[in-house]
């Protein structure tokens, strides 16, 4: 069984359909990427997966469960996490804190123990701080980890992102254009970190990116988003010999023109 | 239980002790007269709504107007407890607490999924809609108020109710509790997608703070012999808010120092009664434009604080201090 | 037949309060709209201006309308003196500490007006001639106060839908208020577009409160503390930052009010209002003519 299904799904905004239709089947270990012009339907795709948006049609099975009507932190908590297009840090707070806030859902001491510094707090507390600097490490940032999230440099907060979804525990991580802004070199960098942590922690992963050469060169299975629509989907060589993507692609270059 | 007992821990708990004891001592001696004393009482009960008001305003960001509106229901309710029914006044007090947590929640589970100035305007209906209430009881003498309230309640029970409500919310605040309400301050979307049920939290906050500002009205209801529905209208839900702003929002050693310090200012402006308003006014106008974020900020005063005034300085991390 | 007359008789009276909170209701959703502050000094700018009108009818013998005209003035003067000398430096602070110097605005202008004229009320004098128009034989009728309310009401609204959908400034005001950083980009000059929708709204304050002077007949410093809080919810309940809206509010709120006093009982009024407000809210918090917007994430 596939780990994630979505079956028929479509999504609906007062008469505009932003996603009409899309199914995909991903298989638990798989790193599979999304593709499509701007303005495809990528993102809120995602929306519709992480639970912000209900389906207007279709449904939605994660691990086995039907995803309908449960609130995205409910979903978080079945073991699916995000990152964002626009950086969603908690801002005011250190490094650290954005990274243990993720961790939450899975503390061990009740509030009566918080109330009363008792039941194994102080431990916990421990714990999960070493945890989360433990996660810091593999992004290297455990070093900034006293520092004011929103200070850091705009790559720092993108990988800081990813730590903050992994402090979450999930099975299967999405992450919506991890690479927008950085230079070619923190680029590789970075894929070379998604697939480490990808066997590090057992992960299914499913990736937004503009990038084509990065995408070809990394995931295993591709799907292309056109206009709300899967127009192909494929391993990366028959992606790129297919009619229809290269079409949409020469189409958004000559808008660009 | 050594991490409790820390060295920092017991020198707070020692300074709390050493401040009881000061100031009861010159009780006991006649120095502190009734008026100090009243102004000492004041100054409790105003840490204890600041600081409450604190937590849903300042560190979970949800924006209300009708603080006044739990302590009126926690003054009244344990007023009526302890006149009326004969109940042990503690018993009453604690009582009339949980009514306004169950207030908090009742309010807060329809009205939360509002953002901003709208929950700030359904907050302040519903502390409206309380105190009219009130007016129109007989039973707790509408607009007349409620009269012969014994005086129950003393430095000590107020002092202590006072640390118990800053020792809770800053424990509550200081877990993974309190990061996860102060993550929906920060970004609810994002805190929602990280596995924080949003809602569970802030009706958390509401409650907890609610509990908390019904405490402080049973302890006004004790100490000051009557009630008016008129004491906890839209202008006491201000003049918290006040404090928590010029406190700092997110800092309760701000919100502590600035009930202190306002209450103490009003004490003075006592003596200039025809102008104390219009002075009020003024430094509130002056104390926001030139330091919009409060005296703290969303620092905490403490020891460490004060070694790193010299130089600049981040946020304290939210740790299990 | 008796409960329509009483009932046609309410509505009269519910218009013309309505028309009072439309006017208030207006300036708050346009200061809103533009900078989102709450302004809580804008039910003192009413009361300022119907003291304005008290002393110029009263110490300088003027008559209604210039009454009504030094009053706009003076309020669109203090208006944007406030929003100059008390707003303008905490733009980019946080709303909350914007907020509770607009608190301590109100309050500086209330108890200002209490040192100086004391805090009791004060008659305001009878500028306008008797008139008394009654429908079936004296039971329901209406007088010329009202209908001066009616009038001024109507001119004003009319007069400030135009100026913001026709005049540079008003589509200044309107580009503001949607973007305020591609305005600023376009080379619209945002202080100033600023302080005019401050000087509107103030006049329309302004104007309201010699309204309520005429027809209440009677002005005092704390007049302006709970129908600005009102005319805060009739903007909120219109939906904020929508002009239609805010006259649609204020109408139904005095209209609400009007007929609570009339059935119900009169200690109730603010109670009525404020949970009408509170289910609006909860139906459609964007207010009955705001649109619901989506967060883009």
């Amino acid at each position: 069984m596939a780990l994630l299904e979505v079956n028929n799904v479509s999504k609906v905004f007062g008469g505009l359909s932003a996603v009409t239709n899309v199914k995909m089947k991903i298989e638990k270990g798989e790193l599979a990427g999304l593709i499509g012009p701007n303005g495809a339907g990528k993102t809120t795709l995602f929306n519709l997966l992480t639970g912000v948006y209900p389906t207007t049609e279709g449904d939605i099975l994660f691990d086995g469960e039907n995803l309908a009507g449960r609130k995205p932190s409910a979903i978080n908590r079945l073991g699916l996490a995000r990152t964002f297009q626009n950086i969603r840090l908690f801002g005011n707070l250190t490094v650290l804190d954005n990274v243990r806030i993720a961790y939450h859902s899975h503390v061990k001491y009740g509030l009566a123990s918080a109330i009363l510094r008792a039941g194994g707090f102080y431990q916990e507390e421990e714990s999960m701080a070493q945890k989360a600097e433990e996660l810091l490490k593999i992004f290297n940032l455990d070093h900034k980890k006293k520092e004011i999230a929103k200070s850091l440099p705009y790559g720092e907060q993108r990988r800081l992102e990813i730590v903050r979804a992994l402090a979450s525990k999930p099975k299967f991580l999405l992450l919506d254009e991890p690479a927008a802004g950085m230079n070619p070199q923190e680029t590789a960098e970075l894929m070379q970190l998604i697939q480490e942590i990808r066997e590090k922690f057992d992960l299914t992963i499913l990736l937004i990116e503009h990038d084509m050469s990065l995408v070809m060169g990394c995931c295993q299975r591709i799907y292309v988003l056109e206009y709300g629509r899967i127009i192909a989907q494929g391993v990366p060589e028959e992606i790129k010999s297919n009619p229809k993507v290269i079409e949409a692609y020469l189409g958004e270059e000559v808008s660009y023109a | 239980m050594k991490r409790l007992l820390s060295k920092k821990n017991l020198a707070i708990l020692l300074g709390i002790l050493l401040l009881y004891g000061v100031i009861q001592t010159l009780i006991s001696l006649g120095i502190l007269r009734t008026f100090h004393q009243v102004n000492l009482i004041t100054i409790c009960i105003s840490v204890i709504m600041a600081v409450s008001l604190n937590l849903i305003t300042g560190f979970t960001g949800q924006f209300t107007l009708g603080h006044a509106g739990f302590m009126a229901v926690g003054a009244y309710f344990s007023a009526v407890m302890t006149v009326k029914w004969g109940v042990f006044f503690p018993v009453s007090i604690f009582s009339g607490a949980v009514l306004a947590a169950v207030f908090g929640v009742l309010i807060g589970l329809p009205t939360l999924r509002l953002k901003g100035d709208y929950l700030a305007i359904a907050t302040l209906g519903f502390g409206e809609v309380i105190r009219v209430v009130l007016l129109n009881t007989k039973y707790v003498g509408g607009a007349a108020g409620l009269f012969g309230i014994p005086r129950l309640v003393n430095w000590t029970w107020v002092f202590f109710a006072a640390v118990i409500t800053v020792v809770v919310i800053r424990n509550l605040l200081w877990s993974s509790y309190g990061r996860a309400c102060i993550s929906i301050r920060e970004d609810e979307v994002a805190a929602e997608l990280m596995g924080i049920d949003i809602t569970h939290y802030k009706v958390l906050a509401f409650s907890v703070g609610a509990f908390f500002a019904g405490l402080g009205g049973g302890i006004y209801a004790h100490y000051f012999y009557g009630l008016q529905p008129g004491t906890f209208g839209f202008m006491k839900s201000i003049d918290y808010l006040v404090m928590v702003v010029l406190g700092g929002m997110g800092s309760i050693t701000g919100s502590i120092l600035a009930a202190v310090v306002l209450t103490l200012i009003n004490v003075v402006l006592q003596q200039f009664s025809a102008i104390r308003m219009i002075l009020y006014a003024l430094l509130l106008i002056v104390i926001m434009i030139f330091r919009p974020q409060g005296l703290m900020g969303s620092k905490e005063a403490s020891l460490e604080l004060f070694r790193k005034m010299g130089r600049r300085s981040g946020n304290g991390s939210l740790g299990s201090k | 037949m008796e409960q329509f007359y009483v009932f046609l008789q309410q509505l009269i009276n519910g218009v013309s309060l309505g028309s009072i909170y439309a006017l208030i209701a207006l300036g708050y959703t346009m200061v809103y709209g533009i900078i989102k502050l709450i302004n809580f000094a804008h039910g003192d700018i009413y009361m300022m201006g119907a003291f304005i009108a008290y002393f110029s009818v009263s110490y300088f013998h003027l008559g209604f309308l210039s009454a009504l005209l030094v009053s706009m003035a003076a309020c669109t003067i203090l208006g944007v003196l406030i929003e100059r000398i008390a707003y303008k430096p905490l733009r980019g602070a946080t709303r909350i500490a914007a907020l509770i110097t607009a608190i301590g605005m109100s309050f500086f202008l209330e108890y200002v007006m209490v040192f100086f004229v004391g805090a009791q009320s004060r008659a305001f004098p009878n500028v306008l001639p008797a008139l008394r128009i009654e429908f079936f034989g004296g039971k329901v009728f209406i007088t010329g106060k009202e209908l001066l309310i009616y009038g001024v009401t109507l001119f004003l609204v009319v007069l400030l839908q135009f100026i913001v959908r026709k005049t540079k400034t008003g589509k200044a005001m309107r580009a503001v208020a949607f973007d305020r950083e591609a305005a600023m980009l376009m080379g619209i000059n945002i202080d100033y577009t600023i302080s005019a929708t401050f000087a509107l709204g103030s006049a329309l304050a302004g104007a309201a409160g010699v309204l309520v002077g005429v027809y209440y007949s009677a002005v005092n410093p704390l007049m302006g503390m709970t129908p600005g809080l009102k005319a805060f919810v009739a903007a909120v309940l219109g939906g904020i930052g929508i002009i239609p809206g805010a006259a649609l509010g204020g109408m139904l709120m005095g209209l609400i009010e009007t007929f609570v006093i009339a059935y119900g009982q009169s200690t109730y009024r603010d109670a009525v209002a404020f949970a009408i407000l509170i289910l609006i809210l909860l139906i459609k918090p964007s207010g009955i003519l705001g649109s619901n917007v989506r967060e883009k994430i």
